[in-house]
C-alpha cells in the first residue's frame, strides 16, 4: 500500500517532483564538480604555479650556512653531479616535476674587436634541457629552461641536448647592455689559463639578479672553472601539501616528532618532507624550501579550496532552499489528502514518512542525474583551467550523499512543521 | 450501557462558545441524528466525539474511556480504532482507485487486505466499480466508497458529517438505505445532518442551537418511516 502511494503520488505530482529533481541535479551536480575539482586540484593548481620557479634549492650543508649568514654567491663548497638523477628516486620522486643544477663561478669576459679586454663577470653552468633515461626506465626531460618559464628570451634558448650548442652561451639583459653585446656577437670566458669562446644565442631578461651573469651549458662552465662533476647548488621544482602544523613541527626538527607523527609527515607532501628525503640522496645537501614560493603556492591551494567549498555550500544552501519551497507548496497543495490520512489514523511521523519518502526517492532520482552530470562539469573545468584530467574520488559520493540528504531533511524542516501543525478538521471542513 | 457520554462538555474560541455544557448519551447500536442551523455547533461536536478535537471542558466518555484530556497521539490511536469516518466532500483521494482507498484506511489500522476491501466495497454496492478512480464514480457512488471505508475496520461508531449533503434524491435514498442495514447489524450511527428527512430516518433526533441542545427527540415510534415511504 506504502509502495503504491509512493508511486502514485510520484506520478501525480510529476510536475513538481521534476522540479524538486531539477533542483537537487543542479546542487548535486555544482557539488560533485566543485568536490572533485577541489579534491584533484592541488596538483593542478600546483603545475600552473610552477610558472612561479622552483620551490626548492639544494646547497652543500656549508655553502648554505655561509650563504646565510654572510649572502655569497659563489663559494667553494660543491655538491656532486652524479648525485642529481637521484632526485627522482625518492619517495616524493613522482611530485619533483623539474630541475636543474647550477654552478657558480667567476670568469674573465672579454670581448674581440673591441677595448674590452677582461672584465670578471659571473657564470652559471646548467642544464638548459636534459634528456635522461632513469634507472626505472622512465625518460625524464627536465632542465632550466622549464624552471624559467617567464624569462624574456631575445635570439634563442640553449639546447643541452645538442653537442654544437657548447660553442654558444646566453647573457643576461643587464650584463649584454654593460658591455655592448648583441646576439650573434662572439665572447672569450677565461679563467685559469683555460680561454674558450663563445657566440651569444641568446640574450634573456629575468627581472632580478639573473640579469647580470653568463649562462652556459654545465659542462662548459665546469670545464672553464675546472671542476669537473661539481655543482654549486640544485633548483627544483615539486608539487607540495601545504603545510599545517605538524610540517611545521617537523621542519624545526623532524626528530621530535613520535613515530605515528613521522609517518604521517614522511608519507604527505609537504615542503619539508620533500627536502628531507632530498637530503637523504643528495650526499652533503641540505635542501631549503624557497618560502615566498612555497609559501604563495600553499596560500594560493588554500584560497583556491576555500572558494570550492563556499561554492558547495553556497550552492547546498541555495538548493535546500528552492526545495524547501517547493515541498512546502506540495504539502500545502495536498493538505486536504494529508488530513485525511490523519483522521483515518495516521501518526504523524508516518505521514512525514511518507512525504519524506517521496521526496527521497525524488532526490536519489536527481541525485544520480546530478552526480554525473557533475562528474561531466569537474573535467569540463579540469580541461578549461588545467588542461588536465580531473580525477574522480569516490568519496565524493559519499559527501554529496550526506549533502543530499541534509540538504533534503533542512529543506523538508518548513513541510514538517506545516504536517505536524495540520488539523483534520481544519482541511476537511474547506478552512 | 451507553457506549458515548457527554458530560457538562463546553468548546470555547475565544469570546464564543461553540458548544455550551452539552450532556448527551448514545447507547450501543443506537442511530442518532444531530441537526441545527449553521454556527449552532455540529460540526464542533462531531468534531469531539470523533476525537479530532477536545473539549474546552467537561469529559467525553467513549466506550467507557475518558477521552477528553488525551494527547493528540492517543486520540488518533483511539479514533483510528473505534470511529469510522464519512464526510459530506466524500474526501477520496483522488489517484487511488476505490479499493485502494478502502485499503488506505485499513493500512493505517493495521494490514491492508485486497479481498476484505473487496468484500467492503461489496456491501455498499460497489465491488464491480472497484478499481475505477473517484473521477469515474458518481456522488453516490463515492459516498459508498466513503462508507465502505469508514467500515473496513468495523468501528464501534459511524460517524458522519452530513453524508448526504452532497448527493441527489436517489443517492440519498441508497445511502439511508445503507445506514439502515448498518444500524440493523448492531453498528451505533451518529450522522449530523441539516436534512430533516435524513433526520428523521433515526431513532433519536437532537436539536442544537447556539451550542446548547435545545430538543432531544425520541423517533422510535416513527423509526425508518421517513425516506422509505418517500422512495417507495
Amino acid at each position: 500500500m506504502f509502495s503504491r502511494m509512493i508511486l502514485k503520488t510520484l506520478i501525480k505530482q510529476k510536475s513538481k517532483m521534476l522540479m524538486i529533481a531539477f533542483t537537487i541535479i543542479l546542487g548535486v551536480s555544482l557539488s560533485t564538480a566543485m568536490l572533485n575539482v577541489m579534491l584533484g586540484v592541488g596538483d593542478k593548481v600546483n603545475r600552473e604555479l610552477k610558472i612561479y620557479g622552483a620551490n626548492i634549492n639544494v646547497k652543500h650543508k656549508d655553502a648554505a650556512i655561509i650563504s646565510e649568514l654572510y649572502g655569497l654567491g659563489v663559494n667553494d663548497k660543491f655538491l656532486y653531479e652524479d648525485d642529481i638523477l637521484k632526485l627522482k628516486t625518492i619517495f616524493w620522486g613522482f611530485n619533483i616535476l623539474d630541475f636543474a643544477p647550477i654552478l657558480e663561478g667567476r670568469v674573465i669576459l672579454s670581448i674581440p674587436g673591441t677595448n674590452n679586454t677582461g672584465s670578471e663577470v659571473f657564470i652559471n653552468g646548467t642544464w638548459i634541457t636534459k634528456h635522461a633515461v632513469l634507472s626505472t626506465g622512465e625518460d625524464l626531460n627536465t632542465g632550466l629552461k622549464n624552471l624559467r618559464t617567464w624569462w624574456d628570451i631575445q635570439g634563442e634558448w640553449l639546447d643541452g641536448n645538442d653537442e654544437n650548442d657548447k660553442n654558444f652561451v646566453m647573457a643576461g639583459k643587464s650584463l649584454a647592455e654593460k658591455f655592448n653585446i648583441h646576439v650573434g656577437d662572439a665572447i672569450r670566458l677565461s679563467k685559469n689559463g683555460v680561454i674558450k669562446n663563445f657566440v651569444i644565442k641568446g640574450i634573456f631578461n629575468d627581472g632580478g639578479n639573473a640579469d647580470e651573469i653568463i649562462l652556459t651549458d654545465l659542462t662548459v662552465a665546469q670545464e672553464l672553472l675546472n671542476l669537473s662533476g661539481k655543482i654549486s647548488s640544485i633548483e627544483i621544482s615539486a608539487l607540495t601539501t601545504p603545510d599545517n602544523d605538524l610540517a611545521r613541527k617537523a621542519a624545526q626538527n623532524p626528530s621530535s616528532l613520535s613515530p605515528d607523527e613521522y609517518e604521517t609527515w614522511y608519507c604527505t607532501a609537504y615542503v619539508s618532507a620533500i627536502c628531507h628525503q632530498i637530503q637523504e640522496v643528495i650526499r652533503d645537501g641540505v635542501a631549503r624550501a624557497v618560502r615566498q614560493v612555497a609559501e604563495s603556492e600553499g596560500t594560493i591551494l588554500n584560497k583556491t579550496t576555500l572558494l570550492m567549498i563556499l561554492i558547495t555550500i553556497l550552492s547546498s544552501i541555495g538548493s535546500a532552499l528552492a526545495i524547501s519551497n517547493l515541498i512546502t507548496a506540495s504539502v500545502i497543495e495536498r493538505s486536504q489528502e494529508l488530513g485525511l490520512l490523519k483522521a483515518l489514523g495516521a501518526f504523524n511521523y508516518q505521514i512525514i514518512f511518507l512525504v519524506l519518502s517521496e521526496i527521497i526517492l525524488t532526490g536519489l532520482f536527481g541525485g544520480v542525474i546530478g552526480y554525473f552530470l557533475g562528474i561531466g562539469f569537474a573535467q569540463i573545468i579540469g580541461q578549461t583551467i588545467f588542461s588536465a584530467y580531473i580525477e574522480i574520488s569516490h568519496i565524493v559520493i559519499l559527501i554529496t550523499g550526506a549533502i543530499l540528504f541534509l540538504v533534503i531533511i533542512t529543506g523538508s524542516i518548513p513541510a514538517i512543521r506545516y504536517l505536524m501543525a495540520l488539523k483534520p478538521t481544519e482541511v476537511l471542513h474547506g478552512k | 450501557m451507553p457506549i458515548l457520554e457527554l458530560k457538562n462538555v463546553s468548546k470555547i474560541y475565544g469570546s464564543l462558545k461553540a458548544l455550551n455544557d452539552i450532556n448527551l448519551s448514545v447507547n450501543a447500536g443506537d442511530w442518532l441524528s444531530i441537526m441545527g442551523p449553521s454556527g449552532s455547533g455540529k460540526t464542533t461536536m462531531i468534531n469531539i466525539i470523533g476525537c479530532m478535537d477536545t473539549p474546552s471542558t467537561g469529559n467525553v466518555i467513549l466506550d467507557g474511556v475518558d477521552i477528553s484530556k488525551e494527547s493528540q497521539s492517543n486520540l488518533t490511536r483511539i479514533r483510528r480504532d473505534k470511529i469510522g469516518l464519512i464526510f459530506q466532500q466524500f474526501h477520496l483521494i483522488n489517484y487511488l482507485t476505490a479499493v485502494e482507498n478502502v485499503m488506505l484506511a485499513q493500512y493505517y489500522h493495521s494490514m491492508p487486505d485486497e479481498q476484505e476491501a473487496l468484500e467492503a466495497l461489496e456491501k455498499v454496492g460497489l465491488k464491480e466499480r472497484a478499481y475505477h478512480l473517484p473521477s469515474q464514480l458518481s456522488g453516490g457512488e463515492q459516498q459508498r466508497v466513503c462508507i465502505a471505508r469508514a467500515l473496513i475496520n468495523s468501528p464501534q461508531i459511524l460517524l458522519g458529517d452530513e453524508p448526504t449533503g452532497n448527493l441527489d434524491e436517489e443517492n440519498e435514498k441508497v445511502v439511508v438505505d445503507i445506514f439502515r442495514r448498518l444500524h440493523s447489524e448492531g453498528v451505533t450511527i451518529i450522522i449530523v445532518t441539516h436534512d430533516p428527512e435524513v433526520g428523521d430516518v433515526a431513532q433519536r433526533k437532537i436539536i442544537l442551537e447556539h451550542g446548547r441542545v435545545i430538543q432531544d427527540i425520541d423517533q422510535r415510534a416513527t423509526f425508518g418511516e421517513a425516506l422509505k415511504l418517500k422512495g417507495a
